[in-house]
């Protein structure tokens, strides 16, 4: 059982969407039972993930029975096994929200398979142990990307879809590069045998910051740090609502959780430049984010530029690297996962239910929807991290370590862009919701009971995550300790999984 | 003759930039291709260029030489050959709805009249 336990995640998403594509075309309603089922058994896995990794420690699977540094290993500690499980609530929370949204059309051109592996790969690169095998997922997941951001081939698809796939096969070919410079250098691809190597070398280890930047370029492109978020609100703004919140959510923080890995395990030789350098990229990251999320009043681009200041905050925890740092990163990585999907998928209703996504062109929707209005008051403040809600224990954790290593200002500016969030959310609320009324007669007669459904799933799993978060803190204790002691991380090569 | 392939490796990614830096969509797929060809060379000359035998389980063969690279060499050439191709794809939707394969042109938000 164990065995095939750690594969799981990325193999039951796989097969589902070659199930998919052999179901063909024409039975749009069988895909969407499928689908939707592949996600609720993800769930029940992840959640038999967690519960063991919890219990027994680090689950690991040497596939085809290749000894440790040899073969590609799958391993499975705790801030995988959370991750999994978030990108298998995230997943149905989206198919079930695709139903009413993402319309007949692209339902019958692949667009649950696309999800499907497109799944598959984000699992996989979750889970891995071997860093080549991260590179494969990671063209995994960008491949089924690039089909679902021009799926639908509108203008705007195709022109920015032909952009976001340059700019992420240029950043693939330089994870290949790293990977090279990596194996010269080190001679292993197994990232716990790097580490333990590494660690046990005593001589000039300074081609690693080298590696590091490498690496480091190639990861804040996926993940959308300061000089290389230039793709990211333009690309991210073009396909439909559900594949939008699906990126948005997901695949950015797949380069945070690369970051994290390779900073924590690789790069511990020079961290006065490397850690150094991640710090003042995320500080860059936050004030830029800031700024363009007050610039716009285009609710999506609003949210697209959320998106880049919490990547800003959890890479800011991830430079610190003590547990404080890290266990508030974890959290709010997470965090971030849940509330970013909700308020896509809010913000999806609106743009569904009044055909506008300009927040000066719309106003006094609580009359009509007072249950979505009050759910999104709730999400803003949730992103903002106003307690209890989720996003200020995070916030709490990353501040404490930036004061505690000394890092004044950036303490300040992280506390100042929540000011700068919690303005620029609810300045969508108030101009939305409140406000003279609109034209009413002016709304689109669709159904939505699903897209409510998933919207508020996703705001009440943020709340209930938020008040739980004391009962869940020893599992973030555990997740991050692998990456603020590596060294915890490694220990399944020594034989005593 | 591992710096001779570096230097070779290194032209080709010059070569790539330029094309990529060019406003023509094909010029640009062409520079993607030969920048996944100079990056495939340096990987391949990262495990030392043939030094041994072929590494197959033999006692009589003492020195191997490095089998990684060369898979992971193919894996990564499998990966650009289907990138490239739906690249193609795209590049030719792109020609055909936008009228245009002057990046230059690809700006701000193009009107739907359909």
């Amino acid at each position: 059982m164990t065995d095939i336990l750690p594969i799981l995640p990325m193999l039951v998403p796989f097969i589902a969407g070659i199930i998919l594509l052999a179901i063909g075309r024409t039975n749009v309603f069988l895909h969407r039972v499928v689908a939707s089922l592949t996600g609720l058994l993800l769930i029940i896995i992840s959640f038999f993930i967690v519960a063991y990794v919890a219990r027994y420690g680090m689950v690991v699977t040497h596939v085809g029975n290749w000894e440790a540094p040899f073969g590609i290993s799958v391993v499975i500690d705790m801030l995988a096994a959370l991750l999994v499980l978030a990108t298998a609530i995230v997943t149905l929370a989206v198919v079930v929200y695709s139903f009413q949204s993402i319309g007949a059309a692209r339902e019958k051109f692949f667009y649950y398979p696309m999800i499907m592996f497109m799944i598959s790969g984000i699992n996989g690169a979750f889970t891995t142990g071997d860093i080549f095998n991260m590179f494969v997922f990671f063209e995994v997941f960008l491949l089924s990307s690039y089909v679902l951001i021009t799926l639908g081939g509108t203008k705007i698809q195709l022109q920015e879809g032909f952009k976001y796939f340059l700019v992420n096969i240029i950043a693939s070919n330089f994870f290949v590069l790293a990977v090279a410079y990596l194996y010269s250098a080190v001679g292993s691809l197994n990232m716990a045998d790097i580490h333990n190597k590494l660690a046990a070398f005593d001589g000039d280890a300074s081609i690693m910051s080298l590696i590091a930047v490498v690496m480091l370029f190639v990861f804040a492109t996926k993940a959308g740090l300061f000089p290389f978020y230039f793709w990211l609100p333009g690309s991210y703004f073009a396909p439909p609502m559900p594949i939008m919140t699906i990126f948005g959510a997901l695949l950015t923080k797949v380069g945070v959780y690369a970051i994290a890995r390779v900073y924590s395990l690789f790069f511990m030789d020079n961290t006065g430049l490397t850690h150094q350098m991640l710090m003042l990229l995320a500080v860059l990251t936050i004030i830029m984010g800031s700024i363009g999320a007050i610039a716009y009043s285009d609710m999506k681009k609003i949210i697209i530029y959320n998106i880049l200041i919490a990547i800003g905050i959890i890479i800011a925890g991830i430079a610190m690297m003590d547990e404080m740092g890290t266990i508030g990163a974890t959290y709010y990585l997470i965090h971030d996962i849940f509330i970013k999907a909700g308020l896509f998928f809010l913000i999806g209703f609106i743009i569904y239910r009044t055909g506008e996504s300009d927040i000066t062109k719309l106003g006094g929707l609580i009359k009509i929807h007072p249950v979505t209005g009050w759910m999104f008051l709730i999400a803003a403040f949730g992103l903002a991290g106003v307690p209890p809600l989720p996003g200020f224990y995070g916030k709490l954790f990353i501040v404490t370590s930036l004061f505690e290593n000394g890092h004044m200002i950036s303490g300040i500016i992280v506390l100042l862009s929540s000011l700068v969030v919690l303005y620029s959310v609810i300045r969508i609320f108030i101009s939305v919701f409140w406000g003279e009324s609109m034209d009413f007669t002016k709304l689109k007669p669709i159904s939505y009971d699903k897209l409510l459904f998933s919207s508020f799933l996703m705001v009440i799993i943020m709340v209930a995550f938020g008040f739980g978060a004391d009962f869940l803190y020893p599992l973030f204790d555990s997740a991050a300790q692998s990456l603020y002691d590596p060294a915890s991380y490694s220990v399944y090569l020594l034989g005593v999984e | 003759m591992e710096i001779l392939i570096i230097i070779v490796a290194g032209i080709m990614i010059g070569a790539s930039v330029y094309l990529m830096l060019s406003k023509s969509l094909i010029r640009i797929i062409i520079g993607t291709g030969i920048l996944s060809h100079g990056i495939l060379l340096m990987l391949l000359t990262m495990g030392g260029l043939k030094r041994g035998g072929i590494p197959v389980l033999d006692d009589s063969v003492q020195q191997y030489s490095d089998p990684l690279p060369q898979a992971m060499l193919l894996t990564v050439i499998v990966i650009t050959f289907a990138l490239t191709a739906y690249m193609l794809v795209i590049a030719i939707r792109v020609y055909r709805e936008l009228g245009t394969d002057n990046v230059e042109e690809l700006k701000g938000v193009p009107r739907e009249d359909d």
